[in-house]
């Protein structure tokens, strides 16, 4: 039975559970031992709490012999990206700076995930402290792509988009910065969708640039990232940058009849760097959405070249004041080499921090500190209000934009690992999202010549995701690229 | 050649907020160490900040008693520095746009005396911004501990303009935040608890430059005492420098103030100051401070301390020592204001507040407490007022007035009560009082020789017997009137 399980949609296996069909201790242990199988060779995991997970299944059974029960998410195992927080359990953020620390507290997310009646279950590798584009940062292990375990799997959310690929969690949370949930999604094959910023509250999450990320859900289908988005999305008031909006019901909205959405078609996002077979499989999504009545707009985003500069002035500036905190002072990694405050500072950070991390915090104080200021972080921000107001003025005209989610299929581990400017170059179509505030969503949209996943990736106005989801799941009906599953 | 010092201060001030700046942790002082923490306070990986909007209203309402200029936002950024008293190594603050800009405080220079006000003069203030307050650090030889109850304790840092010219206006101004700021309940600038710090910036040069000379500052002076004697040290240091010629021996550094040694050293010169690398705060996001807001908040403003005790002088005619006295707290303004209209005389509840209440208070007080706080005791400004209504209507004399204070005090009856309850009216009845007058005359014909030779004093012989035979309750001046009317019949 359990062969069966794996790869159905956390939609499918939610109707399961609720018709009585399947029990949520059969469901959890049939991921179990999947992960058992393939985890060897995807190695998606740091941590599994098998015991933990049973007995939440075991109350999630409990309450539905009942009729207690807490909702469709009820019973279903859910795995987390290890830089969001849930009581008990580590929190490495994929650094050895936090390989010991364990949080004693929840994540609004994660609360709101255990009240929902969701398994949580494990906790997810990733790039260290969210920064990289292929989960080879993390100071753990290197992710493999379940459809070519010689491939990156993407990342910041490498862990969190090859556990869903690979059959190993129907339903995961990832963080996005710059396209850290995007990014992987496409090349993994899931379905993955940043929120709004200020959609899903960021308390419990670590930061890394606190004005750009936000969680979000992976899974296999649309409809399972409408469910997961659904518990998690809503105002907190710890976070001060969570906003008061009505939160729609999204499953709903994907039931509703497809429209005939104005699309836009961004000129700057297929210009040179794009590999042609991304660019084919994205022309044919167009062409079906054109063929279903849709209005294909040609829309311009002129400042978007400017992204990624703009992108990593800001987020570094952010990460070297959010990352002070790990000084070997109070719970994180203290160099046994200190001999004073200072070089417990330096030994400490020196040691607990990989390179691409500690690349970031010396770029951001850089442009932080006296003298530069001006240039750099305050024209950075003044460059940032220019590409959010070029999407505002696109959304004048159209519902939606459609681009690819990364300028290639997955490369090879270790291909630009030495290379950080090729490796920034994999968040191109992503990372004005971030700056801009804006929902997307990535979902497969077809294959390379070598089988490799291929996304699609839908921007939408703020808080319109049911909206961007709707458009995604039009797609997603007519084509099967979703029901494929790697050979592992 | 003469010189004039110029002195600025920056005062940190901590806010009376039930909780701290940033997180729902109450905070008191003296609680054990590092247990008025949460994951918030210790900024334990993905924690956020949220403004705590009693610390808005406290600044505003501090800045309306200054007459500062509001700001429209409340806006935060990030003061980036290295050292284990902050766990975030960053502390929350504003920068470029202080929540208070500009303003004055009225101070009062030493020279007053039973009558007179010291000199009034106002001090300019450049800014009042609002900030979290790091944690305590205590040093051991090769260690040192936190302690973080104080971490994200709400805090204001006072800037005032380089308008001071001596350590005297320096303690004056200090003084008048203490009793502004109290009497608005913005904080309880207890000095002996660091809820006020004071650094100091003091430069000197000769009378009549007007550009300055190169300052130096001096770091947690933590009472007034230790204000006055660091900048006194610190002008006479650099007035001597000047005068021997060694001017460039000033240089710009931060020093600290041995209190016990009774000298200042050098901590760190310029050169070594930091790059605080501030920006605006993400996790934050600025406030409006709208119209209505500060409306309402003035509106609850209290009279400013200087203007009650011009009105206390002027309109009350009290001395100028009572009403400095009363001006000291909001508590014991407010409570005299309400006796005064409970008896319509303010000279004598003024008396009984600053004399017998607090004395009574003061003794009240837990050990090591100093005196217990007025809103504790059972003594209302009704009492007070019904005390001095009962001496003006001759019911009682100001001596059994004294007496029965403390019944008063302790078991929180009213006077009249205690009165009628031990039968203490005042004797007014002159047949009676007047048999035992002549039966104390008859008693001591050396005083009446006395008082017939011409000694007036020798009347008082005779008062002393008649007290203590009336129980104190005899009126006064009905027995004076009788003894002379006696005497001369004699």
């Amino acid at each position: 039975m359990s062969e069966s399980l794996f790869y159905k949609s956390a939609t499918e296996l939610s109707s399961l559970l609720q018709s009585g069909a399947l029990s949520s201790v059969e469901l959890t242990r049939a991921f179990i031992e999947r992960t058992q199988a393939v985890e060897p060779s995807v190695k998606a995991f740091l941590q599994q709490n098998v015991e933990e997970a049973l007995a939440m299944a075991s109350e999630s059974d409990f309450r539905r012999s009942r009729g207690q029960s807490l909702g469709p998410l009820d019973g279903i195992p859910v795995a987390i990206k290890d830089v969001i927080s849930v009581k008990g359990a580590s929190l490495s953020c994929g650094s050895r700076m936090l390989s010991h620390f364990v949080s004693p507290y929840d994540a609004h997310a994660a609360e709101l995930l255990k009240a929902a009646g969701a398994v949580l279950w494990g906790r997810l590798n990733m790039d260290e402290f969210a920064m990289g584009s292929s989960t080879e940062n993390s100071a753990f292990q290197t992710t493999s792509n379940p459809w070519n375990t010689d491939c990156i799997p993407g990342g910041s959310s490498g862990g969190s988009a090859a556990a869903v690929a690979a059959g190993e969690s129907p339903l995961t949370l990832g963080t996005d910065t710059g396209g850290s949930i995007r990014q992987p999604a496409a090349l993994c094959g899931v379905v993955g969708l940043k929120p709004t910023y200020g959609l899903v509250s960021r308390y419990g999450m670590v930061a890394y640039a606190s004005s750009l990320e936000q969680i979000g859900p992976f899974g296999r289908t649309v409809a399972d990232v409408a469910m997961l988005l659904q518990a998690i999305a809503g105002h907190d008031r710890r976070d001060s940058t969570s906003y008061k909006v009505d939160i729609p019901d999204y499953t709903a909205a994907l039931q509703a009849p497809a429209k005939k959405w104005r699309l836009g078609i961004p000129k700057e996002y297929f210009a040179e760097g794009l590999d042609p077979e991304v660019r084919q499989a994205v022309r044919n999504a167009i062409e079906f959405y054109r063929a279903q009545g849709c209005e294909i707009v040609d829309v311009s985003l002129p400042h978007a070249e400017l992204a990624i500069p703009v992108y990593y002035i800001i987020a570094t500036a952010e990460a070297s004041s959010n990352l002070a905190r790990f000084d070997g002072v109070r719970y994180s990694y203290r160099s046994p080499n200190a001999t004073d405050v200072v070089s417990l500072y330096s030994k400490s950070r020196g040691e607990g921090f990989g390179s691409e991390v500690k690349r970031r915090i010396i770029l951001g104080t850089y442009v932080l500190s006296s003298g530069y200021y001006d240039a750099y972080y305050l024209r950075a921000q003044k460059v940032r209000t220019l590409i959010r107001d070029d999407f505002m003025k696109a959304y004048e005209q159209v519902d939606a934009i459609l681009t690819p989610t990364s300028p290639t299929p997955a490369f090879k581990l270790g291909e630009r690992k030495e290379d950080p400017l090729s490796m920034y170059l994999a968040d191109i179509y992503t990372i004005s999202a971030n700056l801009a505030g804006i929902p997307g969503i990535s979902i497969p949209c077809g294959f390379s010549s070598e089988n490799l996943p291929l996304g699609l990736q839908i921007l939408g106005k703020p808080y319109d995701e049911a909206g961007i989801m709707a458009v995604a799941h039009a797609f997603e009906q007519a084509h099967d690229f979703h029901k494929r599953y790697p050979s592992l | 050649m003469q010189y004039e010092a110029v002195i600025g201060l920056e005062v940190h001030v901590q806010l009376k907020t039930v909780t701290k700046i940033f997180s729902r942790v109450p905070y008191t002082y003296g609680a054990p160490v590092n247990t008025l923490i949460d994951p918030v306070v210790l900024s334990l990986p993905g924690t956020l900040p949220v403004i705590n909007k009693a610390a808005i209203d406290k600044m505003i309402t501090m800045g309306l008693m200054f007459d500062c200029r509001i700001a429209d936002i409340c806006k935060w950024d990030r003061k980036n520095y290295w050292y284990p008293d902050s766990p975030k190594n960053y502390q929350i603050s504003q920068y470029d746009q202080p929540l208070c800009i500009g303003g004055q405080v009225e101070v009062e220079l030493p020279g007053s005396g039973r009558n007179v006000m010291g000199e009034h003069k106002f001090v300019e203030l450049t800014r009042i911004h609002l900030e979290e307050d790091p944690g305590k650090l205590t040093h051991f030889k090769d260690y040192s501990l936190i302690d973080d109850n104080r971490t994200g304790v709400a805090l204001a840092e006072i800037v005032t303009e380089p308008c001071l010219r001596s350590s005297d206006e320096a303690v004056a101004f200090l003084k008048a935040l203490v009793i502004n700021l109290s009497s608005a309940g913005v904080s309880d600038c207890d000095m002996e608890k660091g809820q006020l710090r004071c650094d100091a910036n003091v430069s000197v040069r000769p009378v009549g430059d007007s550009t300055f000379g190169i300052r130096t500052e001096m770091k947690n002076l933590n009472s007034f005492s230790n204000v006055k004697a660091a900048i006194e040290y610190e002008i006479k240091r650099q007035v001597r420098l000047c005068q021997e010629g060694k001017k460039q021996e000033i240089v710009q550094e931060t020093r600290r103030w041995n209190a016990d040694k009774g000298y200042s050293i050098s901590m760190r010169s310029k050169e070594d100051s930091h790059d605080y690398r501030y920006f605006p705060d993400p996790d934050l996001m600025p406030v409006k401070v709208d119209e209505a807001w500060k409306a309402d908040l003035k509106e609850k403003l209290p009279e400013r301390p200087y203007d009650r005790q011009r009105r206390y002088m002027d309109e009350l005619g009290l001395p100028y020592t009572a009403a400095s006295v009363l001006i000291q707290s909001l508590e014991f303004g407010d409570f005299f204001d309400r006796a005064v209209a409970v008896s319509g005389k303010a000279k004598e509840c003024a008396n009984f507040i600053v004399n017998d209440l607090m004395r009574e208070l003061a003794a009240a007080g837990a050990e090591g407490e100093g005196s217990l706080p007025l809103h504790q005791c059972r003594l209302t400004p009704n009492h007070i007022g019904e005390l001095v209504q009962l001496i003006d209507q001759g019911t009682i004399s100001k001596q059994i007035a004294q007496d029965i204070f403390s019944e008063m005090f302790a078991e929180g009856k009213m006077p009249s009560l205690i009165v009628q309850e031990k039968g203490l009216k005042q004797e007014n009845n002159s047949e009676e009082l007047e048999k035992i007058c002549a039966e104390v005359i008859a008693a001591d014909a050396v005083a009446v020789e006395k008082f017939k030779s011409g000694n007036e004093k020798a009347i008082n012989a005779f008062k002393g017997p008649i007290m203590k035979a009336t129980r104190g309750k005899a009126n006064p001046q009905v027995v004076d009137e009788l003894l002379r009317k006696l005497l001369a019949q004699q």
